[in-house]
């Protein structure tokens, strides 16, 4: 019942900013139904923690532990990425860059997507998952475009193309593993072969000829998605046109959700084939992301695109870990998950915050923040710190974590590369945030009076510390959510 | 049905998905390319309905039912919206001129059958041998979307990769679970709908849909 809960609650709040054109409640309810997601999700874990997996909907959904992890995840970010609605909408409506039908599709479109998003992390059937994930492009291509400008058109038209030509590999992929699973020669499971359980319970005898074929369609596919390279860029194209709240909640979960059907489809080729070959694949996306990042980073002009490709090098050190493939590795990856979640976010609403004040993204024409708006560019500023990996927050401890799962099972080399492509990172972007923040300001300093920016934000880098600092309450949680896909 | 008989339609009908993809490289006119893009969703929908009549699967007959009216009738009329409104659109633009576009194609049916050598191995039938050609679908789908440069030539090579794979699915498995089907049919008209409206309300605000102009966001 629970699972169907979360799937309810952004539903009927869609259609009830379908039927009932913009008002502001309407903004404060998509947030009061993202609370209600995460509330769902913290219920979930504690029954998964306590019954094992539930199901519901005549087993259509399926929650264990890594799904009620990955709706506390949605759940936080989404209730991030909504607090901004009212505001941000009004502000909008007020200024004349939108319309109250617009501000009403936008509420409707946030909640299809969060909708979407949930469903592919419960549902049952793994080409279910793939449905939902491709979903979520048709929601969000509205989305990216809702400023309506050319740039903002270029993008999103980027975006769908590429993201439909990608995920179409990966249901390639699902449809080999399904033919797989019928001449697996256990029985007959017939139209429950997509089933995750019934999966993980004959992978040994899946075919490996094919197992590899779908599994390489699968990491080009679902990468796509990811933000992995080679096929990563429409990322920071869609991640700077978008409204910030959308790429709040874009970069934050969507990215990693698609992660998750890689996570699911990794354990089931690593019973098939042995973990040798996926972990090559993964070990390929994961350091061409890396290096990707760090190139683009060095010279890069925009801060919001900086923040997007950001986004690609996290993506990649999240496949390092899940090549990695033990268990510590795989509860430090989803640690690095919610963690990469609070602060991306927290940096992209703050980033539109900015950009909105001062009229431009470009990095050179921002100068001083922190003189001129102590508020917004200490936000800013700290979560920067958190996103390169700082201690006290929970990015640091993952990361290390990571290192440590790879080192372990003999990639030290690979943790090698990673530390090179890291520093580079490490030292353009602070020298990028060096520019945007130091300095002496000319005017006055303007406080930012937007309490619903502020509090939640500062919030979201308390909990990221918290995490950091204290493995309570994530640890038993995380460490089930692991073994799900990991020995 | 006889088993010859079977077979015979089963390759006249896949034959027919390739020969449709081939021609959108050789035709110029949009138009004439949106309507052997009509054809090969017929011709796809009849590979399921030829299937599903001789497994007796009454959820492969729902599903060419749907293609059918989805690929058949839906999608072929979105584009044309999109032509009318787009008048751009209504010559293709290759980056690859047409004779080279053909060898090219020629070149990807032979690396398909390369490919599939493997996957039908593990299960030989009548159907599991035609694999190549919708992987061969697929590859010139990808060759249209990296060469074409319209609106519609996108759309189309999408629809062409998407097209493809259905193909193999229905050879390789007799198609995906029902639900599995009915989602995806669903997001591919949902993502033409999108497209389609994405060229119109663009071309409303800004004058036109063009994308050699695209070429703002770059790093």
């Amino acid at each position: 019942m629970l699972s169907l809960f979360a799937l309810v609650i952004p539903l009927v709040m869609g259609v009830i900013a379908l039927v009932v054109p913009w008002r502001r409640w309407i903004g404060w309810g998509s947030a009061v139904s993202s609370a209600g997601v995460l509330g769902v999700g913290i219920a979930l874990c504690v029954t998964t923690s306590s019954h094992g997996p539930v199901s519901s909907l005549h087993g259509a959904l399926r929650a264990d532990a890594l799904s009620s992890f990955m709706v506390v995840v949605i759940g936080t970010v989404a209730l991030l990425a909504t607090l901004q609605t009212p505001r941000v909408m009004t502000q909008e409506l007020e200024e004349g860059t939108t319309t109250r039908r617009h501000a009403g599709n936008y509420v409707v479109l946030m909640q299809a997507f969060i909708t979407c998003m949930l469903t592919a992390v419960l549902a049952a059937n793994l080409g279910v998952l793939w449905v939902a994930v491709e979903a979520t492009t048709i929601a969000t291509t509205f989305l990216v475009s809702h400023y309506r400008t050319k740039k903002a058109v270029e993008a999103s038209w980027k975006y769908v193309i590429l993201c439909s030509v990608g995920i179409a590999l990966a249901f390639f992929g699902t449809v080999l593993v399904y033919y797989a699973a019928l001449h697996s020669g256990v029985g007959k499971i017939g139209a429950a072969s997509l089933n995750w359980t019934s999966l993980m319970a004959i992978a040994p005898h899946l075919n490996h000829g094919v197992m590899r074929l779908a599994v390489t369609l699968l990491v080009l596919g679902y990468g796509t998605k990811v933000g992995l390279a080679p096929t990563h860029s429409w990322l920071a194209d869609a991640h700077s046109q978008a409204p910030a709240p959308v790429s709040a909640l874009m970069s934050g979960v969507l990215l990693t959700v698609a992660f998750y059907a890689l996570l699911r489809f990794k354990a089931i080729a690593d019973a098939a084939l042995g973990p040798a070959y996926p972990r090559a694949l993964f070990i390929i996306v994961g350091l061409l992301s890396l290096l990707v990042a760090a190139v683009l980073l060095i010279a890069q002009r925009d801060y919001k695109r900086m923040l997007a490709y950001s986004s690609v090098e996290h993506m990649g050190l999240l496949a390092l870990g899940a090549a990695a493939g033990s268990s510590l590795a795989i509860a430090a990856v989803l640690l690095h998950m919610l963690g990469h979640g609070l602060t991306k976010s927290t940096l992209f609403i703050s980033s539109g915050e900015i950009a909105h004040a001062e009229g431009t993204t470009e990095i050179a024409k921002v100068k001083a923040l922190l003189a001129r708006r102590p508020v917004l560019g200490g936000i800013f500023g700290c979560a920067l710190l958190a996103l390169l990996g700082l201690p006290p927050f929970s990015l640091f401890i993952s990361e290390f974590t990571m290192a440590r799962a790879e080192v372990n099972v003999g990639l030290w080399w690979v943790v090698a590369i990673s530390l090179v492509c890291l520093s580079v990172i490490f030292v353009s972007m602070t020298n990028h945030a060096r520019h945007l923040l130091l300095g002496a300001g000319s005017a006055p300093a303007v406080s930012l009076r937007a309490r619903s920016v502020a509090v939640p934000l500062v919030s979201a880098l308390v909990a990221s510390a918290f995490i950091g600092v204290s493995a309570w309450p994530l640890l038993s949680l995380l460490q089930a959510a692991a073994h799900v896909v990991a020995p | 049905m006889s088993a010859s008989f079977y077979v015979g339609a089963l390759e006249l009908t896949t034959g027919a998905v390739l020969v449709c993809a081939v021609m959108t490289l050789w035709r110029r006119q949009v138009r004439t390319i949106v309507t052997m893009l009509r054809l090969q969703g017929v011709s796809l929908a009849l590979v399921a309905g030829v299937l599903a009549w001789h497994e007796h699967d009454l959820g492969l007959a729902i599903t060419a039912a749907l293609v059918l009216g989805v690929k058949g009738a839906l999608v072929p009329w979105l584009l044309r919206r999109v032509i009318r409104l787009d008048p751009r659109s209504r010559e293709t633009a290759p980056l690859i001129n047409v004779p080279a576009s053909l060898v090219s194609a020629a070149f990807l049916i032979v690396v398909s059958y390369v490919v599939c050598s493997k996957l039908t191995a593990l299960a030989p039938s009548a159907a599991s041998r035609l694999v190549p050609i919708g992987v061969a679908t697929v590859l010139v789908g990808y060759f249209m979307l990296v060469t074409r440069r319209r609106s519609v030539s996108q759309i189309v090579g999408l629809l062409l990769v998407d097209n493809g794979i259905a193909l193999v699915t229905f050879l390789l498995t007799a198609g995906v679970p029902l639900i599995v089907e009915l989602g995806s049919t669903l997001d591919v008209l949902l993502v033409v709908v999108v497209l389609q409206v994405l060229v119109v309300n663009a071309g409303a605000r800004h004058g036109s849909f063009d994308l050699d102009e695209m070429r703002e966001l770059h790093d």
